[in-house]
Parts: structure tokens; sequence; C-alpha cells
């Protein structure tokens, strides 16, 4: 009794607020927009009886995937936010591995410090560490300001509203996520090893890419999911610093809902949305298990 | 062998740059006298006290503040029982939903469970406010909170609690007495998660919150998307400093605490 008490909440709630929306997320994909509150119909009419039912189901349909399908915006936002999280993703494993890989050979005592650096920004409000970019960025922005200073440019550059300002704004948002499990890789990792190799003749460069590299592989797996996944459906970001260039998915189901109230089609777009997200979870989900057991 | 290379050096001087510089210059400005946020026009705090009196942003941050201690108090709850039900309930009807239920919300994108939620809330006509958010954040919070605990729960020796049953005790007393205090530590930390994430979240709370009720977030989003301002400078000054604090504190109180132990059981082994 009392362990039913105890599963019973949370998978009641869970089952409320997080099941029961995504069907009717799923439900509103298969109806029509109609101008009526809510703007889409049909709606489901028990007052009919089995007839009204019948009539609900033969109601909805495909019509909205199509359109997703006819409308180049939308398959363009999915490719571009694909494009956008691969290439960002490599960035950060660029801009991230030298970091983790500093900080697994510093002294003992500095690494506490150096974690809490890493983690600090993660605390810190997302939203802010977007928006500290725009200042920099900005065409009459710091960046600009020192760079035609010290005379590298004689033109401002224009970053702001770019995809280049999206990449800037993902790496450093997500960096965290990099640096960690690939520091928790490292760390594990047995010195002697490197020993061993560079006493058998091994060059530091050499020995790095045959020892270092391949022993490090599940943290960068790890980091590279950590930060592709959420990539994909990103939106404060683009709609910061991207501009009107930058097409995300995440954006462009935000507009569609709030701009446009095409609440059909929004919802379409986040079933596809999440239809492509879960090859990237499954993969991850496996290799997080294969980790497991490779530990035990 | 671990040594400190002039490569390591140079790597973890830039990295910490990039990672800290945007917040340093974000927080100067803050102090900028001028208008203008891009030129510097000399030292003063008149930008904080605009902040201290707009009013509308006063009363977004105590929004912001209830929706968090609220929803992360529930989720502190909820997700505990979850990580119990993960850890320890064995096989029931339904447990694969109920895991998959735990583990999807995390990597849901933000914009599809507020999207999600909303729908939910119009679809059983209930006035969007305080309360929606608060129902959201608690949803997505209580998943991380789980994960937390549940990876403390994993290492839990059981036989302490068995031990606290075969000398008298209730299970629920046992929980109480034996389990809550070790496992203190996760909780406490799933609850500081679920704090911040509710403090940080834009997008759900967008979603969730209709026209009556604003949080902080959405207040800020509003501002910047017309370009930097000082005010909004000076309200991230203030964020970044609250967070540094709590971070800074909480980790020297966890070192204190782990020194104490150790001398604690060095005192026992002697003893």
């Amino acid at each position: 009794m009392r362990r039913f008490a105890l599963i019973f909440l949370p998978y009641a709630w869970l089952l409320a607020l997080f099941l029961v929306p995504f069907l009717i997320v799923l439900k509103i994909s298969l109806s029509d927009i109609a101008t009526a509150i809510p703007p889409y119909t049909p709606t489901l009419d028990f007052s009919q009886g089995w007839q009204g039912i019948r009539a609900f189901f033969s109601a909805l349909d495909f019509e909205n995937f199509a359109f997703l399908r006819t409308d180049d915006l939308y398959w363009k936002s999915y490719v571009s936010s694909l494009q956008i999280a691969a290439l960002s993703t490599l960035l950060t494993l660029l801009v991230g591995y030298p970091i983790a890989y500093g900080m697994a050979n510093a002294p003992d005592h500095w690494r506490p410090t150096l974690m809490m650096l890493v983690i600090l920004p993660f605390w810190t409000s997302f939203l802010i560490r977007v928006y500290s970019w725009m200042g920099i960025l900005s065409t009459e922005g710091y960046l600009n300001q020192v760079l035609l200073k010290i005379g590298v440019i004689s033109e401002p550059l224009i970053i702001l509203n770019t995809p280049t300002a999206v990449y800037i704004g993902i790496v450093y948002t997500y960096l965290p996520f990099m640096i960690l499990p690939i520091y928790s890789a490292l760390e594990r990792m047995d010195g002697s090893l490197l020993e061993a190799a560079e006493d058998l003749g091994c060059s530091r460069i050499k020995a790095f890419w045959l020892i270092t590299v391949p022993l490090s592989k599940s943290g960068i797996i790890a980091g590279c999911f950590l930060v592709f996944i959420p990539v994909i459906g990103e939106f404060v970001i683009p709609s910061l610093l991207g501009g009107s260039q930058t097409l995300m998915i995440g954006k462009v189901l935000w507009e569609e809902f709030f701009n446009n109230r095409d609440w059909p089609v929004a919802s379409a777009v986040a079933v596809v949305l999440l239809l492509i997200l879960i090859i990237p979870i499954v993969l991850f989900q496996r290799n997080e298990q294969k980790q497991r057991e490779a530990e035990e | 062998m671990r040594r400190l290379t002039w490569f390591n050096a140079t790597s973890l001087t830039l990295g910490f740059a990039f990672l800290y510089l945007p917040m340093i210059i974000l927080i100067t400005y803050s102090f900028n006298e001028s208008k203008l946020v891009t030129v510097w026009a000399g030292f003063s705090t008149k930008w904080y006290g605009e902040l201290l009196r707009n009013q509308s942003f006063l009363d977004a941050a105590w929004v912001t503040v209830k929706v968090a201690i609220a929803s992360s108090t529930i989720a502190t709850i909820l997700g505990t029982m979850a990580a119990l039900v993960l850890v320890r309930a064995g096989r029931f009807y339904g447990r694969t939903l109920f895991s998959g239920m735990i583990y999807a919300p995390l990597v849901m994108p933000e914009v599809i469970t507020g999207l999600s939620l909303l729908l939910l809330f119009i679809g059983i006509g209930m006035d969007r406010g305080i309360f929606t958010i608060i129902l959201a954040h608690t949803t997505f919070s209580m998943c991380f909170v789980s994960v937390v605990v549940s990876s403390r729960l994993v290492t839990f020796d059981r036989s302490l609690e068995e031990a606290a049953l075969d000398l008298g005790c209730s299970p629920f007393d046992a929980f109480r007495l034996v389990t809550l205090p070790i496992i203190a530590p996760a909780v406490i930390s799933g609850w500081l998660l679920a704090f911040t994430l509710s403090l940080d979240d834009l997008v759900i709370a967008s979603f969730t919150a209709g026209p009556s009720a604003t949080t902080l977030p959405i207040k800020i989003w509003s501002a910047v998307r017309l370009g930097v301002s000082p005010e909004i400078n000076a309200l991230s000054t203030i964020m970044i400093g609250i967070v540094a604090v709590g971070v800074i504190s909480a980790s020297l109180i966890t070192k204190r605490a782990s020194l104490r132990q150790q001398a604690d059981e060095r005192a026992a082994v002697h003893a």
C-alpha cells in the first residue's frame, strides 16, 4: 500500500503534465486551423456520443505534415538546425578539449578551483550569458572597438545577427557540457601509460593521439551528444544573436505559435522535431549504457 | 605522469578568459555613466538606482522568486519519491513508461515542453498565471532532481535501513532518521538545481505565463530584444553576484564538511 502511494504520486503527475500534454500536441498537429477559440478544429464533442467521436477522428488528417513538406521554410529550418548543431558541436569540442586536457594535467590542488570555474557559468542565467555577447559583437561593440584601435581592421566587422554570432554563442554557453565529461575521462586515465609510451620511443604528440585521445573517447562522445541534442531545438541563441538570417527550428516553432497563431502547424513542427531528436537520443542512451557495462 | 606544459597553461588561460571576459565586460559597463552602452563615460551607480525604482522589474523579480521556491520545493519532494521508485521499487506495471517519463523531459526541447503544457492548460480551461508556471517548472525540474537523488541512492547501503527496521523503527521513521540524512546532500543539490532552473527559464515560462504573470527572464527578454541597455547590465550584475556568492559559499561549506568528516574518521580510528 505504501509502495503504491510512493509510485502513484510522481507517476500521476508525469502522466498528467508530461504525457497527456504531448498527446494533445499530437492531436492538434492532425487538426486544422480555425478562427475560433481554441483556434483549431475539430474539438472533441462528447455530447454527440459515439457519432461525435467518429466525426472527430475522421476530421483528423496529415495535412499539416504535408504542408511542412511543401513550404521551403520548414525543411530548410530542420536542415539548417542540424547543420548548425553539428558544426557548433565540433567547434565546442575543439575549444573544450584543450581546456579539459589542461585541467587534467594541472596540479592536484588547483583542480577543485578549476572545476568550480567551469561549473560557475553553468549556474549563471543562460539568458544573461547570451545577452553579454550582444554588446561585444555589435557593429559599435567592444570587439570592433578593440580591433579598430589596434588597426587589425579598418571597417567594423558585422558579426551580430549573422550565423557566426550564433556559433560563438553556442560554443560559449555549451562549453561546460563538453569540458566536464572529457575532463572526467582524462582524469581517470592512468598516467603511467604515457610514460611507458615515451620510454618505448613514442613522441609526446604521437602518444597523445595513440593513448590520450582513444582513452578519452567516452568523454568526447558524451560531451558531443550533450551539446548536439539541446542545440537542435535552441531558441534563445538564434533569436538574440542570429537575426533574420539564421534559420533554426526552435525559433520557427515559436514564431509559428506566437506570431502566426497557427497552432496546428506549430504542433506538427514540434512532432517532427521530436522524431528527428529520437535518433541522437537513442544513440546517446546506448552509449551511456555501454559505458556503464564497461565500468562494471 | 602529469605535468602542466606551456600548451596546457595557454589553453587554460585562453579558455577561462573566453568563459569569463564577457561577464567581466558586462559587469564593468553596468557602472558606466553613459546611456550609450558601448562608450565609457565615467563611473556611476545610477543604473542600479534606476533599477530599484523600476516597479515592474521588482514585481517580476518577486514573481520569479515565488515560482522558484514553490516549484523547486514540490519538485524536490516528487523527484525524491521518483528516485526511490526508480532505485528501489523493483518491477511494477508501467515501469518502463515511468522511467521514460523521468528521462524524456531532460532532453526535450524547451519549446516543445512549453507548447504542450500551454495546450494542456488551454484544453482544460485553466487560467494562466503564477500557478501554471509553478506546475510547468515542477514537472521538468522534478526529473532533474530524481536523476541527482537516484545517483546517490544507488550507492546507499540498505543494511543501515534494515538495521533501523530490525531495531523497531517504523518504515517512515527509518526513512526519516537514516535514509534522509544520508541522501540529504543530493536532495539539497537537487533543490538548488531545480531552483536555478526555475529562476533561469524563459521559454517554458513564456508559454505558460499568460498576461497576468511576468517573470524576470520574460521581462529581461522583452528588454534585450531591443538591444543592450545599462539597466539590464546592472540587473545582470546583481544576478551574477548572487549566483557567485551562492556557489562559492556552497563549495566552501561542502569542503569544510568533508574536512570535518575526515577529522572525525581519524579520531574514530585512534580512539
